[in-house]
């Protein structure tokens, strides 16, 4: 979710194989550098695998380009990367956010081919998408302040996983300014 | 139903596995060591197809022994789980190893740990974790009774609880267990829990 002058990006904590919870601390935005971070929802050997990929592909950036990605950048290496596997995809819908230049928020979903979804106000990924989609346009205002903005975002994320079964196990929040991150768990129904 | 589930206590971390290799409604032998001790401080438990497990496994344990050789000094956990998720990963899109996998190890200062590998190439740090249809009741077992910092005798009860649980409620239940542990002092087999031994070798008359 965009703020003013700010973001904020959200997951739950569930690692499970179709009915069963395996863990409840699974990690799934991952940060690219100070100012940009990817979750990746689905399947979670692709997830991982792919943000290995994109590590490595944003290291090598680094050291040629001598300075950090920027966000629509990245977005459109995830795009391709993905559509890379077009006839053999990886499973997984990233969610991309970032602060641009002149720390502007900048967000971004993708399916698991790689067709990009700029927004202005929220993105979604997930089994629980549909959920998150219909509590975001309710929740959401324009240009809130960092604090607004992440009990939105927890409010939202909270309530949409309690209605999905292979959502949920609390969840965690990342806030990030151009000056801070704030990292927050938060604590749902462990269910 | 093949069943392999570990945890982590105070200084050590444990994984036990079935011992009964079947085939459809055969089973060849009840005394399959599922649990292999992959360096001096690591233990590989497995479970899946068995030519995979076998095959991938020993792979793996090669590949580790290598990396001692080559570089004097021993691979930690996470990069041994690291590695194998690597393999595992690669070979997914191509022609993919049906097995699970829980690394168990210690480091010297970081402690004892335990990853859980299934067969897509998940990789996840566990404090408790169980494969196969016995997952479900162990799992269940290990939420209620499981603790961090749990001494040896504790975790060796809370694992006879589970194998307890797995025999009298699974169906086709395998009859035997293997313990093994890894701390300090290395990775070694603790125990077997046997409820059916293999008969002596007949000699020819």
């Amino acid at each position: 979710m965009v703020g003013k002058n700010c973001f904020a990006i959200a997951s739950d904590r569930r690692l499970g194989v179709n009915l069963q919870t395996v863990a409840t601390d699974f990690q799934r935005i991952y940060k690219i550098h100070d100012k940009l971070y990817i979750g990746l929802s689905g399947l979670a050997t692709d997830a991982q695998t792919l943000y290995q990929r994109l590590i490595f592909r944003h290291k090598l950036y680094q050291l040629r380009e001598e300075r950090d990605m920027k966000p629509p950048t990245f977005a459109s290496l995830v795009s391709a990367i993905l559509y890379e596997k077009r006839f053999g995809p990886y499973f997984c819908q990233p969610v991309i956010a970032g602060l641009d230049d002149d720390d502007v928020p900048f967000i971004c979903t993708m399916d698991c081919l790689g067709a990009k979804e700029l927004a202005k106000d929220f993105v979604v990924s997930g089994t629980a998408s549909e959920s998150l989609y219909g509590v975001c346009e309710s929740m959401y205002k324009p240009n809130m302040e960092p604090e607004e903005l992440f009990e939105t975002i927890s409010q939202a994320l909270l309530s949409s996983v309690d209605r999905d079964c292979l959502s949920g196990w609390g969840g965690h929040v990342l806030l990030v300014t151009p000056t801070e991150v704030q990292e927050k768990t938060l604590k749902g129904r462990m269910d | 139903m093949e069943c392999v589930f570990g945890l982590v206590g105070d200084g050590f971390a444990l994984v036990a596995a079935d011992t009964s290799a079947v085939h459809s409604i055969l089973v060849h032998k009840s005394n399959e060591d599922k649990v292999m001790i992959l360096d001096s401080h690591k233990l590989l438990g497995a479970s899946g197809e068995a030519g995979d497990r076998v095959q991938f496994t020993e792979y793996i344990q090669k590949n580790v022994h290598l990396y001692e050789f080559r570089n004097g000094i021993p691979l930690t956990t996470a990069a041994a789980a690291n590695f194998t998720r690597g393999e595992l990963a690669t070979a997914l899109r191509k022609n993919p190893y049906s097995v699970n996998i829980l690394l168990a190890g210690y480091d010297k200062d970081i402690g004892p740990s335990l990853y859980y590998i299934d067969y897509i190439s998940t990789l996840h740090k566990v404090d408790k974790g169980a494969f196969g249809y016995g997952s479900y009741f162990c799992l269940s077992m290990m939420d209620r009774h499981y603790h961090s910092g749990m001494s040896v005798e504790e975790a060796i009860k809370l694992v006879d609880q589970c194998i307890m649980e797995i025999r009298s409620r699974l169906v086709v239940a395998p009859p035997n267990f293997v313990i093994k542990i890894v701390d300090k002092d290395g990775a070694r087999e603790y125990a077997w829990r046997e409820s059916i031994k293999d008969t002596a070798e007949v000699s020819a008359a």
